[in-house]
């Protein structure tokens, strides 16, 4: 599957362009306008090519990188960018194995120097009911499994992360099950749109966004998008995930983002785009499903949430 | 007759007035505080939520203290403290109120038909309004004129509607975190001891009749 063209596919501006800058200076105060600088601040940190994107504005810097869930680092939204200062991403290597005929274990230069890296500017819809666009550097996550020739009893893929209580001190609580993982059906792992980042705005990733490696299936809720990768396994049997763990009727094994099925303690019908005023519609699958609603015929979306 | 250690006890017009001043100004700070921060894009990257969220604990922060007036008063044997509770759950209704005011304005943008669909769906959103409907007779009928109208025992009696009202806004905070249950469950642990209390207090004042 080649995708070619830019989808432009969100532009619900309901709200007057001067008064969402006005509401957003009253609520914000000065912070809402360094917006218009931070598109451009691409720094020389990794070499790659524009790939499939979305033409929408991306979110600031600044707000990408101090917004965040990672609760390895704590539940704050500024917890992960405060105090992810200790943890290191580097030296880093991810196993890949299981359902395979050649498992390897990979070093991060070896994946970031050896893979043609994209641009991917995608929208992140977080299940709180926030998003964000965000451009992302990486590669297709199916050119790292092709790499290790997955056998047929490859049904589903899942991802371990890294587990370092003296590194993140979000995980001497438990407030997940550590380590996070998260899992993906083969097709969905295999898909075009499903990345592997590496870096974020032109730069290596930062500590806060899930640095080195992490998922990112911009068709499904944030929380898919397992960061700090450390094991990607093929399996015969659909794998245990964090959230679902935690509370399975709220965080299912899809989550791929629907409006018509609500959180079971708040709706998803629209989500608040970081640095805009009004709430906007969620769109099926994010906005993706022109791509990846043809994963899911004859599933029942509501109850498979 | 011991007129003047009598005399030298009770508080002069301005202490107790310096001292109502910093009660006042200790109940208006963290507004002023979150306006600032607002006013200075210091809310994070989306202020509506963090705006919404602090004034809502704000609102249960000052509610607890105004349940603890009546045990520390007692305690420490301080009666004039009893003088602060009206304008403690005064102020707290009002960061309650903007916490409303901030959802159904800035938050649902007056989407009265999202609001009622909220409040039907939504149990954390049905207790939270719930909670708040509650407060509002205490919020009105708070005036001396009040208390004088319905009298002493009526009056007490509409205002034990407090010790429902504190833990519905303490489940309704429970029920909207998504994992990190410590916050809410130190806040009902607050909650336990000073209800508790009251039930001790209860229980020894019968016991002595």
């Amino acid at each position: 599957m080649l995708i070619r063209h830019a989808p432009d596919l969100t532009d619900n501006d309901v709200t007057d362009h001067g008064l969402y800058l006005k509401r957003r200076t009253l609520m914000a105060g000065l912070a809402g306008l360094g917006l218009a600088g931070a598109a451009s601040e691409a720094r020389a940190g990794l070499a790659y090519t524009k790939g499939f994107s979305t033409t929408e504005k991306p979110t600031s810097k600044d707000d990408i990188t101090t917004y965040n869930n990672f609760y390895e680092f704590g539940v704050d939204k500024s917890d992960p960018s405060q105090k992810s200062g200790r943890f290191k991403p580097r030296p880093w290597t991810v196993r890949i194995d299981g359902a395979c005929e050649a498992p390897r274990t990979v070093a991060i230069e070896d994946l970031i120097g050896k893979n043609r890296l994209e641009e991917r500017i995608y929208r992140m819809r977080c299940v709180e009911g926030w998003s964000m666009v965000i451009p992302w550097i990486g590669f297709p996550l199916k050119d790292l499994l092709a790499t290790v020739k997955p056998t047929s009893k490859a049904k589903f893929v899942a991802f371990e992360t890294v587990m370092r209580p003296s590194e993140m001190p979000g995980q001497s609580w438990n407030t997940l099950e550590w380590p996070y993982r998260e899992g993906l059906r083969i097709d969905e792992a295999m898909h075009p749109l499903t990345l592997m980042a590496v870096g974020l705005y032109g730069d290596v990733l930062p500590n806060q966004n899930g640095a080195p490696l992490r998922l990112v299936v911009p068709w499904k809720y944030g929380f898919k998008g397992a960061k700090s990768i450390v094991r990607i396994s093929l399996v015969e049997k659909m794998p245990a995930t964090s959230w679902n763990k935690l509370a399975a009727r709220e965080y299912g094994f899809y989550s791929n983002v629907n409006p018509a099925v609500d959180h079971p303690r708040w709706s998803q019908a629209t989500e608040r785009r970081i640095g805009e005023f009004r709430r906007r519609e969620t769109l099926p699958f994010n906005g993706y499903g022109e791509w990846v609603a043809d994963l899911y015929k004859g599933m029942d979306l509501r109850a498979n949430f | 007759m011991n007129q003047p250690t009598k005399r030298r006890k009770r508080p002069s017009k301005l202490r107790d007035n310096l001292v109502y001043a910093v009660v006042w100004l200790a109940c208006f700070a963290p507004l002023v505080w979150l306006a600032w921060k607002g006013f200075n894009g210091a809310l994070g990257a989306n202020p509506i939520e963090a705006l919404i969220r602090q004034l809502g604990v704000w609102g249960l922060r000052l509610l607890l203290v105004g349940l603890a007036i009546t045990p520390a008063a007692r305690i420490f044997k301080q009666p004039r403290l009893i003088r602060f509770r009206r304008t403690v759950g005064l102020f707290a209704f009002s960061y309650i109120l903007l916490h409303l005011l901030s959802y159904v304005g800035v938050d649902l943008f007056f989407d009265w038909n999202q609001l009622w669909k909220d409040i039907l769906k939504r149990p954390f959103i049905t207790l939270g309004m719930l909670a708040f409907v509650l407060l509002i007779p205490l919020a009105v009928t708070s005036t001396n004129g009040w208390i004088l109208r319905m009298g002493r025992a009526a009056w007490s009696r509409l205002h034990r509607l407090i010790y429902v009202i504190v833990p519905l806004g303490v489940i309704h905070y429970y029920l909207l975190v998504k994992a990190d249950h410590r916050p809410p469950i130190v806040y009902g642990a607050i909650l336990a001891v000073l209800l508790g209390w009251r039930i001790w207090a209860a229980r020894s004042a019968r016991l002595r009749l």
